[in-house]
């Protein structure tokens, strides 16, 4: 709703902190100031730059931004708290979102999110005290011809069930997509998941494979 | 390999055209907008100041209406046909630079149009000097941040300046003062799509197609409970029914599964029954159904076991959810409306509720002139018409609730 405010676009101010951008960030951020006219309208790029690199946009990336787009950080707030996209509070390295929209919900989508809720035990916009999954909801992610269907990270699964959730959850690949990725919009990743977490993670890889074969049928 | 079949050579024969040329071609072959709206192309390119210095052209990949998949599948699968259409059209309204707005969901899709991009950039299609010619043009990628008003033409321009997908107040229209104050042209990817192939087969093989409102091929998506959802091309001549039962398009419903209701614009143009599967996808007659338009085009069944409440909720929540809160009317109308749809589907309505969401819709958008974009409209016709052709299904639902729900609900809230 316009009207409400979901908990994950509060951001917390510490004035004391250090800063956090590094030099390839603001090199990244600066790379893009010849594609517009005005500098405001890096702005959504240099946000995009930043929760890749950090994961979420704290009270001082927002400050670092604004000194780097020459606005004010009240201007970046502005946008920001705009845009379901933005995390100004650490969320988890996975995001989990579940599509909403009419086709997923007749399909079933409703009984994925339960489901997912359960395994995860959290509710929607939470994380779970690990730190590797958040779980949202967003409204239709354009796969209707696959619903119901979610987003892990970057990678669509299409048609998933129930009884797919575990699969999916325990899949260590379950947010890569097959293509080359440009380094300007690189999403962070789990890439130092070794020992116990990785076995964890690689547990159950028959995900996809679960799929397709019901796709089959 | 686009290239190899027959790729990048309507640009090639554009630009031995003047850009007027290009534009009368364009609106000689009454190109209607394949966003929603089915504006003709050609008309909104005629709109740009003629003593202009710089001109901007966006193309809107902003698609986040339920359930509309048809730019995904274009971008996915043909990306440089995109692009020839974007340079075409950017060389039709002289525009300097081409930014290609794009919804941050489509993850997949925007590593394979950066890479096209690149490509093109490489080949020298894009840049300084296309094909040898005098027209130079920078075509940039920009993700939006998860709004569906920024699919909005001046909703995507404000975001495009990194503010808030606030939609402008027009006049100015876009093509007199939009992205940077500069005239920019907002276009849709299945419209800019369509133009290589205008160019290429003339103008008149494009209106040979269809009806004379509704000319050349488009894309129609068909998704819920049929056999093989997904995205068909047809001439605008086929009826929802088609769509739905032809063995080349949905191919029937699944087994067990009846149709009960159709969205077959997206859920923002309205609803159809069962017995109105005769209606014609074109951009006429769905007014004659008491829907909006075309819209996108995107079909969506619901089957017989749907509880509508549950239709009406979700597409009232879709609207809550998405309503960028500048008008009254629509904030409030929006959100009000998924409260009493919530409490509806829970067994606690009233018969007086429907009417209360008619009295909502009524009052709310463009067309009573409340409103800034047209996005309230979209909110109330699926409203409307479910209330009003499911008017007796509803009824019945309310009446068979638990006794006592209402007043605990009520009583509850004061």
């Amino acid at each position: 709703m316009a009207w409400k405010a979901i908990d994950r676009i509060s951001p917390v101010v510490d004035a004391d902190a250090a800063p956090v951008l590094s030099e390839p960030v603001k090199a990244k951020i600066r790379s893009f100031f010849d594609r517009y006219e005005t500098k405001r309208a890096v702005l959504l790029p240099s946000l995009h730059v930043v929760q890749d690199a950090l994961g979420s946009i704290s009270w001082q990336a927002m400050v670092e931004i604004a000194e780097l787009l020459e606005i004010h950080p009240s201007d970046v707030i502005d946008t920001i708290s705009f845009y379901t996209h933005f995390w100004t509070h650490p969320k988890g390295r996975k995001v989990i979102t579940v599509c909403r929209s009419l086709t997923c919900e007749v399909m079933g989508g409703a009984a994925v999110l339960e489901e997912l809720k359960k395994q995860l035990g959290i509710d929607e916009h939470e994380t779970t005290p690990d730190g590797r999954y958040s779980l949202v909801t967003e409204e239709c992610l354009a796969g209707c011809d696959h619903g119901p269907c979610l987003l892990v990270n970057e990678k669509l699964h299409k048609r998933v069930a129930p009884q797919d959730v575990a699969g999916i959850l325990a899949d260590a690949d379950n947010d890569r997509i097959a293509f080359e990725r440009s380094d300007l919009f690189d999403a962070p990743r789990d890439k130092v998941v070794t020992g116990a977490a990785a076995q964890e993670d690689g547990a159950q890889r028959s995900t996809s494979k679960d799929q397709e074969k019901r796709r089959a049928d | 390999m686009y290239e190899s079949r027959g790729g990048y050579r309507a640009v090639r024969k554009a630009l031995k055209m003047t850009p007027d040329e290009v534009v009368a071609e364009v609106k000689k072959a009454n190109l209607r907008g394949r966003g929603g709206a089915g504006f003709p192309a050609g008309v909104k390119w005629g709109f740009l100041p003629k003593d202009r210095t710089t001109t901007l052209l966006c193309v809107n990949a902003d698609e986040s209406e339920p359930p509309t998949f048809s730019n995904r599948v274009l971008m996915e699968d043909d990306p440089h046909q995109l692009l020839e259409g974007t340079i075409i059209t950017g060389y039709a309204t002289q525009a300097q630079v081409a930014y290609i707005y794009m919804r941050v969901e489509f993850h997949e899709q925007f590593h394979i149009l950066q890479k096209a991009i690149d490509e093109a950039y490489a080949a020298g299609y894009l840049g300084k000097k296309i094909f040898g010619s005098d027209y130079s043009l920078e075509c940039y990628l920009h993700r939006g941040a998860g709004a569906y008003v920024c699919g909005e033409e001046t909703g995507l321009i404000e975001s495009l300046e990194g503010r808030r997908g606030w939609p402008r107040i027009k006049p100015p229209f876009p093509a007199v003062e939009g992205a940077f104050r500069r005239p920019t042209v907002v276009n849709n990817v299945e419209t800019l799509s369509c133009v290589p192939h205008i160019i290429e087969r003339g103008a008149d093989w494009f209106a040979g197609i269809g009806p004379p409102h509704s000319t050349g091929p488009k894309l129609f998506c068909i998704s819920g409970p049929v056999s093989k959802p997904g995205c068909y091309e047809a001439a605008m001549e086929i009826t929802v029914g088609e769509l739905i039962e032809r063995d080349d398009m949905g191919g029937g419903m699944l087994p067990g599964r009846k149709v009960k209701a159709v969205f077959p614009g997206g859920v923002s143009m309205g609803a159809l029954t069962a017995d109105e599967l005769d209606m014609k996808m074109d951009f006429v007659d769905p007014g004659n159904y008491g829907l909006l338009g075309l819209g996108t085009a995107a079909a969506m069944v619901v089957d017989q076991d749907t509880d509508m409440r549950m239709v009406l909720r979700n597409v009232a929540r879709f609207f809550g959810t998405e309503s960028c809160g500048q008008c009254t009317h629509c904030r409030e109308g929006t959100a009000w409306m998924y409260r009493i749809a919530t409490r509806m589907e829970e067994g606690a309505g009233r018969i007086e509720d429907l009417d209360i969401l008619l009295e909502t819709a009524r009052n709310m958008g463009m067309m009573p002139g409340l409103s800034i974009c047209g996005l309230p409209d979209g909110a109330t016709f699926p409203i409307e018409t479910i209330v009003k052709k499911f008017r007796s299904e509803l009824e019945e639902a309310i009446r068979a609730q638990a006794p006592g729900r209402v007043e605990a609900v009520l009583s509850a809230v004061n």
